[in-house]
């Protein structure tokens, strides 16, 4: 089982460009199409905590799907697969990445690249916020957070922590009353 | 001494990372800057590099940070940091498994507060975009002329979907273009 596991999130992990969320479809015809390990519906479920919890959430289904299927030795082998494609790739360009920024051609293509990495976070916002149905009010929390992160320095720990801590404040107040 | 905050940022950012990749950026973002392991501007790089290659961006920013820091073993050990904290919260949720979703499915307390913290990750990756807008990174008027397009481009298939926007939006051709444009302009 730990074999199989990792080599099929290895498989995943090394063929899925576009961070974590962009695997999820891959996991599940691997994992729920093809093999059969657990069924659609607990796939569903799985993504459900796998996005609620903290985390990657790459990482985090590799866990539960290590771990419903295989128990630890499982969980050590989705997650092993899941994170060394991406730690050896980046590992090997780290390791010549600083010399390559001395060229002048590869200087040249990031002064170009950064913008368009900056606009590659920001757009996204635009379908989140719609996915969120964000309304008048509830986007000051948004604008808040950025706020105070950007021009406040806080950290976005903080922040987190905050709207945990307010959320759970508030439902109490409202189911006493 | 750089292994144990190299742990404790990773740690950190594991455990406080909600919401995904671009979510944790942020989260990242402030523990390089406070400790100077980073520029804006190689963070910048980093990101870059993520977006390319395949992997969780959380993974590939641990594992290029600690390299860059504390070498190989500073790599792994940032790697491992990152995902314990995901080991520990996943692990005791797969174990309590099914008192796990009679309990949360419905309780108040749990749906909200996915709900709003659903609203303050949208607020982290919007200040993970401005606080990378930095005269090092957005150098002149081609830059915002770069930033523009690749935000049009990224939207347009939300607006006016067919094939052509649907390849068009595609981050690694646009970070692909973006390389080119810069070739062509910033080459002396």
């Amino acid at each position: 089982m730990f074999f199989q596991l990792f080599w099929t999130y290895l498989k995943i992990g090394t063929f899925t460009l576009g961070g974590g969320y962009a695997m999820l479809p891959l996991i599940q015809r691997e994992v729920v199409d093809r093999k059969g390990w657990i069924d659609e519906e607990e796939f569903l479920n799985m993504i459900a905590l796998a996005q609620a919890a903290p985390g990657l959430i790459a990482v985090n289904s590799a866990i539960f799907i290590g771990w419903r299927i295989g128990g630890w030795r499982g969980v050590c082998g989705a997650v092993l697969g899941a994170v060394l494609p991406s730690f050896l790739i980046i590992l090997a360009i780290a390791m010549v990445f600083q010399d390559w920024k001395e060229i002048p051609a590869v200087e040249a293509a990031f002064k170009g690249i950064r913008p368009a990495v900056v606009a590659l976070i920001a757009a996204p916002l635009v379908k989140l916020a719609k996915s969120a149905k964000i309304g008048w009010i509830t986007a000051l929390i948004p604008i808040a957070a950025a706020l105070l992160i950007w021009l406040g320095h806080v950290n976005p720990v903080w922040v987190i922590f905050t709207t945990i801590l307010l959320t759970l404040i508030v439902v109490k107040l409202k189911i006493k009353n | 001494m750089i292994y144990l905050q190299l742990f404790i940022s990773f740690f950190k950012i594991g455990l406080f990372g909600f919401g995904g990749g671009l979510a944790i950026l942020s989260l990242i973002q402030m523990e390089v800057e406070s400790h100077g392991w980073m520029t804006p501007q190689e963070f910048v790089d980093i990101v870059a590099v993520s977006q390319v290659t395949p992997g969780p961006i959380g993974i590939n920013c641990a594992t290029y940070v600690g390299y860059t820091v504390g070498g190989i073993w500073g790599s792994v050990l940032s790697t491992f940091a990152i995902v314990l904290p995901s080991l520990i919260i996943m692990l005791s949720i797969c174990k309590a498994y099914f008192w796990f979703t009679k309990r949360f499915k419905g309780n108040p307390y749990f749906e909200q507060t996915l709900r709003m913290l659903r609203f303050t990750v949208i607020g982290l990756i919007a200040s993970a975009a401005l606080m990378l807008i930095k005269p090092t990174t957005f150098i002149d008027p081609v830059s915002w002329i770069i930033f523009g397009a690749v935000c049009f481009f990224t939207v347009l298939p939300q607006v006016y979907k067919n094939k052509v926007t649907e390849i068009l939006s595609h981050p690694i051709l646009l970070i692909l273009l973006a390389g080119l444009a810069g070739l062509v302009v910033y080459q002396s």
